[in-house]
Protein backbone atom coordinates (compact mmCIF):
# COMPACT_ATOMS: atom_id res chain seq x y z
CA UNK A 1 0.00 0.00 0.00
CA UNK A 2 2.77 2.45 0.95
CA UNK A 3 4.52 1.91 -2.40
CA UNK A 4 1.34 2.62 -4.35
CA UNK A 5 0.52 5.75 -2.33
CA UNK A 6 4.13 6.93 -2.55
CA UNK A 7 4.00 6.66 -6.34
CA UNK A 8 0.80 8.74 -6.46
CA UNK A 9 2.27 11.38 -4.15
CA UNK A 10 5.49 11.53 -6.16
CA UNK A 11 3.55 12.03 -9.40
CA UNK A 12 1.35 14.75 -7.94
CA UNK A 13 4.02 16.70 -6.07
CA UNK A 14 7.00 16.18 -8.42
CA UNK A 15 9.05 14.95 -5.42
CA UNK A 16 11.33 11.91 -5.89
CA UNK A 17 9.77 8.70 -4.56
CA UNK A 18 12.90 7.98 -2.51
CA UNK A 19 12.39 11.20 -0.54
CA UNK A 20 8.88 10.22 0.56
CA UNK A 21 8.67 8.14 3.73
CA UNK A 22 5.90 7.06 6.11
CA UNK A 23 6.85 9.93 8.43
CA UNK A 24 6.96 12.64 5.74
CA UNK A 25 4.72 15.58 6.64
CA UNK A 26 2.13 16.12 3.91
CA UNK A 27 2.24 19.88 4.39
CA UNK A 28 5.87 20.56 5.40
CA UNK A 29 7.71 17.95 3.34
CA UNK A 30 5.44 17.54 0.33
CA UNK A 31 4.31 21.18 0.12
CA UNK A 32 0.62 20.25 0.00
CA UNK A 33 -1.58 23.15 1.18
CA UNK A 34 -5.23 23.02 2.24
CA UNK A 35 -6.56 23.45 -1.31
CA UNK A 36 -4.13 20.86 -2.64
CA UNK A 37 -5.36 18.51 0.07
CA UNK A 38 -8.88 18.58 -1.36
CA UNK A 39 -7.51 17.66 -4.76
CA UNK A 40 -5.24 14.98 -3.30
CA UNK A 41 -8.27 13.38 -1.65
CA UNK A 42 -10.00 13.34 -5.05
CA UNK A 43 -6.97 11.66 -6.62
CA UNK A 44 -6.83 9.03 -3.86
CA UNK A 45 -10.58 8.41 -4.05
CA UNK A 46 -10.31 7.86 -7.82
CA UNK A 47 -7.23 5.65 -7.49
CA UNK A 48 -8.67 3.40 -4.78
CA UNK A 49 -12.33 3.68 -5.71
CA UNK A 50 -13.47 4.71 -2.24
CA UNK A 51 -14.86 7.72 -0.38
CA UNK A 52 -12.63 9.48 2.12
CA UNK A 53 -14.54 11.11 5.02
CA UNK A 54 -14.17 14.92 4.97
CA UNK A 55 -13.17 15.05 8.65
CA UNK A 56 -10.16 12.73 8.20
CA UNK A 57 -7.12 14.02 10.10
CA UNK A 58 -4.11 13.46 7.89
CA UNK A 59 -0.70 14.85 8.87
CA UNK A 60 1.84 12.32 7.59
CA UNK A 61 2.08 9.96 4.64
CA UNK A 62 1.66 7.14 7.17
CA UNK A 63 -1.75 8.61 8.12
CA UNK A 64 -2.85 8.32 4.48
CA UNK A 65 -1.64 4.71 4.26
CA UNK A 66 -3.41 3.79 7.50
CA UNK A 67 -6.66 5.49 6.43
CA UNK A 68 -6.77 3.86 2.99
CA UNK A 69 -6.06 0.44 4.51
CA UNK A 70 -8.91 0.92 7.02
CA UNK A 71 -11.32 2.10 4.36
CA UNK A 72 -10.52 -0.91 2.20
CA UNK A 73 -11.38 -3.38 4.97
CA UNK B 1 11.79 62.12 -8.44
CA UNK B 2 12.32 58.36 -8.64
CA UNK B 3 12.66 57.01 -12.17
CA UNK B 4 11.08 53.70 -13.23
CA UNK B 5 12.70 51.27 -15.64
CA UNK B 6 11.80 47.92 -17.17
CA UNK B 7 14.31 45.21 -16.23
CA UNK B 8 12.49 41.99 -17.10
CA UNK B 9 9.86 40.81 -19.56
CA UNK B 10 7.86 37.63 -20.13
CA UNK B 11 4.96 36.68 -22.37
CA UNK B 12 2.70 33.86 -23.46
CA UNK B 13 0.93 34.65 -26.72
CA UNK B 14 -0.69 33.03 -29.76
CA UNK B 15 2.52 33.76 -31.71
CA UNK B 16 5.03 32.45 -29.20
CA UNK B 17 5.27 31.43 -25.56
CA UNK B 18 8.29 33.58 -24.69
CA UNK B 19 9.24 37.17 -25.53
CA UNK B 20 11.93 35.96 -27.94
CA UNK B 21 9.56 33.58 -29.73
CA UNK B 22 6.90 36.29 -29.96
CA UNK B 23 9.34 38.86 -31.30
CA UNK B 24 10.67 36.42 -33.92
CA UNK B 25 7.08 35.90 -35.09
CA UNK B 26 6.59 39.67 -35.26
CA UNK B 27 9.71 40.04 -37.39
CA UNK B 28 8.29 37.33 -39.67
CA UNK B 29 4.87 39.08 -39.70
CA UNK B 30 3.35 35.79 -38.62
CA UNK B 31 -0.36 35.38 -37.95
CA UNK B 32 -1.30 33.30 -34.88
CA UNK B 33 -4.99 33.02 -35.73
CA UNK B 34 -6.51 29.65 -36.67
CA UNK B 35 -9.36 27.24 -36.11
CA UNK B 36 -10.97 27.54 -32.67
CA UNK B 37 -10.23 24.17 -31.05
CA UNK B 38 -10.98 24.70 -27.36
CA UNK B 39 -14.67 23.81 -27.69
CA UNK B 40 -17.06 22.48 -30.30
CA UNK B 41 -18.18 25.42 -32.47
CA UNK B 42 -20.86 23.56 -34.42
CA UNK B 43 -23.63 25.69 -32.89
CA UNK B 44 -21.58 28.87 -32.80
CA UNK B 45 -21.08 31.60 -35.44
CA UNK B 46 -17.46 32.02 -34.42
CA UNK B 47 -15.07 29.46 -35.89
CA UNK B 48 -11.63 30.99 -35.41
CA UNK B 49 -9.53 32.28 -32.53
CA UNK B 50 -5.96 33.13 -31.64
CA UNK B 51 -5.06 30.29 -29.30
CA UNK B 52 -1.88 29.76 -27.32
CA UNK B 53 -0.20 26.61 -28.65
CA UNK B 54 2.01 23.96 -27.03
CA UNK B 55 1.78 25.57 -23.61
CA UNK B 56 3.48 23.61 -20.86
CA UNK B 57 3.79 24.73 -17.25
CA UNK B 58 5.31 21.60 -15.77
CA UNK B 59 8.64 23.27 -15.04
CA UNK B 60 6.94 25.71 -12.70
CA UNK B 61 3.86 24.03 -11.27
CA UNK B 62 3.33 20.58 -9.79
CA UNK B 63 0.48 18.40 -11.13
CA UNK B 64 -1.44 18.69 -7.84
CA UNK B 65 -1.21 22.49 -7.95
CA UNK B 66 -2.47 22.59 -11.53
CA UNK B 67 -5.89 21.45 -10.31
CA UNK B 68 -6.39 24.74 -8.43
CA UNK B 69 -4.94 27.08 -11.05
CA UNK B 70 -7.05 28.23 -13.97
CA UNK B 71 -5.65 28.67 -17.47
CA UNK B 72 -5.43 32.47 -17.06
CA UNK B 73 -3.35 32.01 -13.91
CA UNK B 74 -1.21 29.37 -15.61
CA UNK B 75 -0.33 31.84 -18.36
CA UNK B 76 0.36 34.47 -15.69
CA UNK B 77 2.75 32.20 -13.77
CA UNK B 78 4.65 31.27 -16.95
CA UNK B 79 5.10 34.85 -18.19
CA UNK B 80 5.97 36.09 -14.70
CA UNK B 81 8.66 33.48 -14.16
CA UNK B 82 10.12 34.44 -17.53
CA UNK B 83 10.17 38.13 -16.57
CA UNK B 84 11.57 37.41 -13.11
CA UNK B 85 14.37 35.19 -14.41
CA UNK B 86 15.06 37.68 -17.21
CA UNK B 87 15.48 40.44 -14.62
CA UNK B 88 18.17 38.50 -12.75
CA UNK B 89 16.36 39.09 -9.44
CA UNK B 90 15.98 35.38 -8.72
CA UNK B 91 19.65 35.15 -7.87
CA UNK B 92 19.70 38.31 -5.73
CA UNK B 93 18.91 39.24 -2.16
CA UNK B 94 16.56 42.22 -2.13
CA UNK B 95 13.84 43.65 0.10
CA UNK B 96 10.81 41.54 -0.72
CA UNK B 97 8.58 43.74 1.46
CA UNK B 98 9.05 46.34 -1.31
CA UNK B 99 8.44 43.76 -4.08
CA UNK B 100 4.86 44.13 -5.35
CA UNK B 101 2.54 42.49 -7.82
CA UNK B 102 0.05 44.60 -9.78
CA UNK B 103 -1.39 42.10 -12.18
CA UNK B 104 -4.88 42.06 -13.62
CA UNK B 105 -7.27 40.29 -15.90
CA UNK B 106 -10.40 41.35 -17.72
CA UNK B 107 -12.31 38.18 -16.92
CA UNK B 108 -10.56 35.95 -14.38
CA UNK B 109 -11.25 32.22 -14.21
CA UNK B 110 -13.16 29.96 -16.56
CA UNK B 111 -15.20 27.51 -14.52
CA UNK B 112 -18.06 29.62 -13.13
CA UNK B 113 -20.27 28.62 -16.08
CA UNK B 114 -19.71 24.85 -15.81
CA UNK B 115 -20.03 24.95 -12.02
CA UNK B 116 -23.30 26.88 -12.24
CA UNK B 117 -24.56 24.24 -14.66
CA UNK B 118 -23.59 21.46 -12.22
CA UNK B 119 -25.36 23.19 -9.33
CA UNK B 120 -28.56 23.65 -11.35
CA UNK B 121 -28.54 19.99 -12.40
CA UNK B 122 -27.24 18.27 -9.26
CA UNK B 123 -27.65 20.73 -6.39
CA UNK B 124 -25.25 22.91 -4.39
CA UNK B 125 -23.16 20.04 -3.00
CA UNK B 126 -22.00 19.14 -6.53
CA UNK B 127 -19.89 22.29 -6.75
CA UNK B 128 -16.10 21.89 -6.93
CA UNK B 129 -14.13 23.07 -3.90
CA UNK B 130 -11.81 24.77 -6.39
CA UNK B 131 -14.54 27.09 -7.71
CA UNK B 132 -13.51 30.13 -5.68
CA UNK B 133 -9.69 29.81 -5.79
CA UNK B 134 -9.80 29.10 -9.51
CA UNK B 135 -12.13 31.89 -10.58
CA UNK B 136 -11.51 35.01 -8.50
CA UNK B 137 -9.97 37.65 -10.73
CA UNK B 138 -7.16 38.38 -8.23
CA UNK B 139 -5.87 34.81 -8.31
CA UNK B 140 -3.37 35.34 -11.11
CA UNK B 141 -1.76 38.07 -9.01
CA UNK B 142 -1.88 35.94 -5.87
CA UNK B 143 -0.38 32.90 -7.63
CA UNK B 144 2.46 35.12 -8.88
CA UNK B 145 3.06 36.58 -5.41
CA UNK B 146 3.21 33.08 -3.90
CA UNK B 147 5.62 31.81 -6.55
CA UNK B 148 7.92 34.84 -6.46
CA UNK B 149 7.63 35.56 -2.71
CA UNK B 150 6.52 39.15 -3.26
CA UNK B 151 5.32 40.57 0.07
CA UNK B 152 4.43 44.10 -1.06
CA UNK B 153 1.01 45.15 -2.30
CA UNK B 154 -0.73 42.54 -4.47
CA UNK B 155 -3.36 44.45 -6.39
CA UNK B 156 -5.06 43.47 -9.62
CA UNK B 157 -6.39 46.43 -11.57
CA UNK B 158 -9.46 45.44 -13.58
CA UNK B 159 -10.41 47.76 -16.43
CA UNK B 160 -11.52 45.28 -19.12
CA UNK B 161 -9.25 45.52 -22.16
CA UNK B 162 -7.19 48.29 -20.58
CA UNK B 163 -6.29 46.14 -17.53
CA UNK B 164 -2.71 45.38 -18.59
CA UNK B 165 -1.90 49.00 -19.36
CA UNK B 166 -3.50 50.22 -16.15
CA UNK B 167 -1.62 47.64 -14.07
CA UNK B 168 1.66 48.85 -15.55
CA UNK B 169 0.58 52.47 -15.06
CA UNK B 170 -0.34 51.94 -11.40
CA UNK B 171 2.88 50.00 -10.82
CA UNK B 172 4.83 52.87 -12.39
CA UNK B 173 3.15 55.36 -10.06
CA UNK B 174 3.70 53.12 -7.01
CA UNK B 175 7.45 52.94 -7.63
CA UNK B 176 7.70 56.59 -8.62
CA UNK B 177 6.07 57.61 -5.35
CA UNK B 178 8.15 55.32 -3.16
CA UNK B 179 5.62 52.63 -2.28
CA UNK B 180 7.58 49.87 -4.00
CA UNK B 181 11.09 49.24 -5.37
CA UNK B 182 10.28 46.34 -7.68
CA UNK B 183 6.89 45.44 -9.12
CA UNK B 184 5.79 42.58 -11.30
CA UNK B 185 3.14 44.22 -13.50
CA UNK B 186 0.94 42.93 -16.29
CA UNK B 187 -2.22 40.97 -17.01
CA UNK B 188 -3.49 37.67 -18.37
CA UNK B 189 -6.69 36.34 -19.89
CA UNK B 190 -7.91 33.02 -21.26
CA UNK B 191 -11.36 33.77 -22.66
CA UNK B 192 -11.64 31.37 -25.59
CA UNK B 193 -14.61 29.83 -23.83
CA UNK B 194 -18.26 29.53 -24.85
CA UNK B 195 -19.57 32.19 -22.47
CA UNK B 196 -17.13 34.89 -23.61
CA UNK B 197 -17.26 34.00 -27.30
CA UNK B 198 -21.08 33.95 -27.20
CA UNK B 199 -21.25 37.09 -25.05
CA UNK B 200 -18.96 39.22 -27.22
CA UNK B 201 -20.57 37.81 -30.37
CA UNK B 202 -24.05 38.74 -29.12
CA UNK B 203 -23.08 42.42 -29.12
CA UNK B 204 -21.40 42.25 -32.52
CA UNK B 205 -17.85 42.64 -31.22
CA UNK B 206 -16.38 39.51 -32.85
CA UNK B 207 -15.69 38.92 -36.52
CA UNK B 208 -17.46 35.98 -38.13
CA UNK B 209 -14.72 35.68 -40.71
CA UNK B 210 -13.39 32.16 -41.26
CA UNK B 211 -10.25 33.33 -43.04
CA UNK B 212 -7.48 33.72 -40.42
CA UNK B 213 -5.63 36.20 -42.65
CA UNK B 214 -8.66 38.45 -43.16
CA UNK B 215 -10.15 38.30 -39.68
CA UNK B 216 -8.18 40.58 -37.37
CA UNK B 217 -7.59 43.44 -39.81
CA UNK B 218 -7.30 46.64 -37.77
CA UNK B 219 -7.96 49.92 -39.62
CA UNK B 220 -8.84 48.05 -42.85
CA UNK B 221 -12.12 49.16 -44.46
CA UNK B 222 -13.41 45.55 -44.41
CA UNK B 223 -12.85 45.04 -40.67
CA UNK B 224 -15.92 43.74 -38.89
CA UNK B 225 -14.92 42.69 -35.39
CA UNK B 226 -12.08 41.35 -33.28
CA UNK B 227 -10.66 37.85 -33.02
CA UNK B 228 -10.59 36.41 -29.49
CA UNK B 229 -7.06 35.71 -28.34
CA UNK B 230 -5.52 34.61 -25.06
CA UNK B 231 -2.24 35.02 -23.25
CA UNK B 232 -0.29 36.94 -20.67
CA UNK B 233 2.32 39.68 -20.39
CA UNK B 234 4.55 40.35 -17.37
CA UNK B 235 7.06 43.13 -16.82
CA UNK B 236 9.47 43.73 -13.97
CA UNK B 237 9.35 47.44 -13.20
CA UNK B 238 12.14 48.68 -10.99
CA UNK B 239 13.26 51.91 -9.41
CA UNK B 240 16.21 53.14 -11.46
CA UNK B 241 18.82 53.36 -8.65
CA UNK B 242 17.77 49.91 -7.40
CA UNK B 243 18.33 48.52 -10.89
CA UNK B 244 21.58 50.42 -11.37
CA UNK B 245 23.00 49.29 -8.03
CA UNK B 246 22.58 45.64 -8.97
CA UNK B 247 23.84 46.28 -12.51
CA UNK B 248 20.58 45.06 -14.04
CA UNK B 249 20.05 45.30 -17.77
CA UNK B 250 17.56 48.05 -18.53
CA UNK B 251 15.20 47.72 -21.48
CA UNK B 252 13.45 51.08 -21.33
CA UNK B 253 12.13 53.73 -18.99
CA UNK B 254 8.47 54.40 -18.30
CA UNK B 255 8.01 58.15 -18.36
CA UNK B 256 4.29 58.81 -18.67
CA UNK B 257 0.90 57.34 -17.89
CA UNK B 258 -2.56 58.69 -18.56
CA UNK B 259 -5.84 57.19 -17.40
CA UNK B 260 -9.29 58.65 -17.87
CA UNK B 261 -12.88 57.45 -18.18
CA UNK B 262 -15.34 58.58 -20.83
CA UNK B 263 -18.16 58.19 -18.26
CA UNK B 264 -20.37 57.92 -21.31
CA UNK B 265 -21.23 54.33 -22.33
CA UNK B 266 -20.46 50.78 -21.18
CA UNK B 267 -19.45 49.58 -24.64
CA UNK B 268 -19.11 52.53 -27.05
CA UNK B 269 -16.27 55.03 -27.15
CA UNK B 270 -17.25 58.67 -26.81
CA UNK B 271 -16.70 60.20 -30.24
CA UNK B 272 -16.55 63.57 -28.54
CA UNK B 273 -12.95 62.41 -27.88
CA UNK B 274 -12.51 64.66 -24.85
CA UNK B 275 -11.38 62.05 -22.29
CA UNK B 276 -9.38 60.07 -24.84
CA UNK B 277 -7.43 63.19 -25.75
CA UNK B 278 -6.98 63.97 -22.07
CA UNK B 279 -5.52 60.50 -21.35
CA UNK B 280 -2.88 60.95 -24.06
CA UNK B 281 -2.32 64.53 -22.93
CA UNK B 282 -1.78 63.50 -19.29
CA UNK B 283 0.80 60.89 -20.34
CA UNK B 284 2.63 63.35 -22.58
CA UNK B 285 2.59 65.96 -19.82
CA UNK B 286 4.02 63.52 -17.26
CA UNK B 287 6.72 62.53 -19.76
CA UNK B 288 7.57 66.23 -20.18
CA UNK B 289 7.73 65.89 -23.95
CA UNK B 290 5.72 67.14 -26.92
CA UNK B 291 3.68 64.96 -29.33
CA UNK B 292 6.33 65.58 -31.97
CA UNK B 293 8.89 63.56 -29.98
CA UNK B 294 6.90 60.31 -30.15
CA UNK B 295 8.02 58.10 -33.06
CA UNK B 296 5.69 55.10 -32.74
CA UNK B 297 2.26 54.26 -31.34
CA UNK B 298 1.26 50.67 -30.60
CA UNK B 299 -2.47 51.18 -31.01
CA UNK B 300 -5.32 49.40 -29.29
CA UNK B 301 -6.53 48.70 -32.88
CA UNK B 302 -8.98 45.86 -32.25
CA UNK B 303 -10.41 45.54 -35.78
CA UNK B 304 -13.89 46.63 -34.75
CA UNK B 305 -15.58 49.38 -36.77
CA UNK B 306 -15.95 51.77 -33.87
CA UNK B 307 -12.69 51.26 -31.99
CA UNK B 308 -10.45 51.79 -34.98
CA UNK B 309 -12.34 54.79 -36.24
CA UNK B 310 -12.39 56.35 -32.76
CA UNK B 311 -8.73 55.66 -32.09
CA UNK B 312 -7.69 57.05 -35.49
CA UNK B 313 -9.65 60.24 -34.79
CA UNK B 314 -8.08 60.43 -31.35
CA UNK B 315 -4.52 60.04 -32.59
CA UNK B 316 -5.13 62.47 -35.42
CA UNK B 317 -6.53 65.11 -33.14
CA UNK B 318 -3.52 64.96 -30.77
CA UNK B 319 -0.78 64.54 -33.35
CA UNK B 320 -2.13 66.38 -36.43
CA UNK B 321 -0.20 69.59 -35.89
CA UNK B 322 3.22 68.49 -34.71
CA UNK B 323 3.44 64.90 -35.95
CA UNK B 324 0.89 64.14 -38.71
CA UNK B 325 2.96 61.27 -40.13
CA UNK B 326 3.26 59.41 -36.81
CA UNK B 327 3.71 55.64 -37.37
CA UNK B 328 0.91 53.58 -35.82
CA UNK B 329 0.41 49.82 -35.85
CA UNK B 330 -1.82 47.23 -34.27
CA UNK B 331 -0.08 43.99 -33.36
CA UNK B 332 -3.54 42.51 -32.75
CA UNK B 333 -3.42 41.86 -36.49
CA UNK B 334 -0.99 39.04 -35.63
CA UNK B 335 -2.35 37.70 -32.34
CA UNK B 336 -5.98 38.77 -32.08
CA UNK B 337 -7.24 40.53 -28.97
CA UNK B 338 -5.84 39.27 -25.66
CA UNK B 339 -8.41 41.35 -23.74
CA UNK B 340 -6.89 42.46 -20.42
CA UNK B 341 -3.53 40.94 -21.33
CA UNK B 342 -3.36 42.96 -24.55
CA UNK B 343 -1.94 46.12 -23.00
CA UNK B 344 0.73 44.20 -21.09
CA UNK B 345 1.89 42.27 -24.15
CA UNK B 346 1.76 45.44 -26.24
CA UNK B 347 3.91 47.30 -23.69
CA UNK B 348 6.47 44.52 -24.13
CA UNK B 349 6.23 44.79 -27.92
CA UNK B 350 6.62 48.57 -27.68
CA UNK B 351 9.71 48.07 -25.52
CA UNK B 352 11.14 45.61 -28.03
CA UNK B 353 10.38 48.06 -30.84
CA UNK B 354 12.43 50.70 -28.99
CA UNK B 355 15.28 48.28 -28.26
CA UNK B 356 15.43 46.83 -31.76
CA UNK B 357 14.65 50.08 -33.62
CA UNK B 358 11.92 48.23 -35.48
CA UNK B 359 8.31 49.24 -36.03
CA UNK B 360 6.04 46.17 -36.12
CA UNK B 361 3.56 46.12 -39.02
CA UNK B 362 -0.21 45.88 -39.14
CA UNK B 363 -0.54 42.67 -41.15
CA UNK B 364 -3.49 41.69 -43.38
CA UNK B 365 -4.05 45.33 -44.31
CA UNK B 366 -5.59 45.67 -47.81
CA UNK B 367 -8.47 48.14 -48.06
CA UNK B 368 -7.92 51.77 -47.15
CA UNK B 369 -10.67 53.27 -45.01
CA UNK B 370 -11.10 57.00 -45.55
CA UNK B 371 -12.17 57.27 -41.89
CA UNK B 372 -8.85 55.77 -40.75
CA UNK B 373 -6.19 57.71 -42.57
CA UNK B 374 -2.95 57.40 -40.65
CA UNK B 375 0.30 55.55 -41.39
CA UNK B 376 -0.54 52.07 -40.08
CA UNK B 377 2.76 50.45 -41.15
CA UNK B 378 0.84 48.17 -43.54
CA UNK B 379 2.06 44.57 -43.82
CA UNK B 380 5.80 45.22 -43.68
CA UNK B 381 7.68 46.37 -40.59
CA UNK B 382 10.21 49.17 -40.70
CA UNK B 383 13.61 49.98 -39.22
CA UNK B 384 13.48 53.25 -37.36
CA UNK B 385 15.30 54.72 -34.38
CA UNK B 386 12.82 55.35 -31.58
CA UNK B 387 13.37 57.59 -28.57
CA UNK B 388 9.80 57.75 -27.31
CA UNK B 389 6.92 55.37 -28.06
CA UNK B 390 3.35 55.20 -26.84
CA UNK B 391 1.00 52.29 -26.16
CA UNK B 392 -2.77 52.81 -26.07
CA UNK B 393 -5.46 50.66 -24.51
CA UNK B 394 -9.20 51.24 -24.45
CA UNK B 395 -11.59 49.18 -22.37
CA UNK B 396 -15.32 48.50 -22.23
CA UNK B 397 -16.61 50.78 -19.52
CA UNK B 398 -14.98 53.82 -21.10
CA UNK B 399 -11.38 53.30 -19.96
CA UNK B 400 -8.69 55.25 -21.84
CA UNK B 401 -5.17 54.24 -20.81
CA UNK B 402 -1.87 55.37 -22.23
CA UNK B 403 1.76 54.58 -21.47
CA UNK B 404 4.82 56.40 -22.79
CA UNK B 405 8.14 54.57 -22.90
CA UNK B 406 11.55 56.07 -23.45
CA UNK B 407 14.69 54.53 -24.90
CA UNK B 408 17.27 53.55 -22.25
CA UNK B 409 19.91 55.42 -24.26
CA UNK B 410 19.69 58.70 -22.38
Amino acid sequence: MFEKIRKILANETSIDEEEITMTSSIHEDLGVDSMDMYNLMDVLEDSFQLKIPEDSKLVTVGDIVKLIEELQK
Amino acid sequence: MRKVVITGMGSVTPIGNTVDAMWTSILEAKCGIGKLTQFDTENCDIKIAAEVKEFDLKNYVKPLEMKKIDRFSQFAIASSYEAYIDSGLQSREFNRDMFSVIFGSAAGGSTIGPEYHKIMEQGCNAVSKMTIPINLVNMAASNIAIKLKAFGTCTPVVTACASGTDCIGKAYRDIKNGYSNVTLAGASDACIQPVFIAGFNSIGALTKSTDPLRASIPFDKDRNGFVMGEGSGSLILEEYEHAKNRKAKIYAEIVGYGSTCDAYSLTSPDFGLKQGIRAIGEAIKEAEISPGEISYINAHGTSTKYNDKYESMLIKSVFCNENPKIAVSSTKSMMGHLLGAAGAVEAIITTKAINENYLPPTIGYQQVDEECNLDYIPNIGRKKKIRYAMSNSLGFGGHNSVLILKSKGD
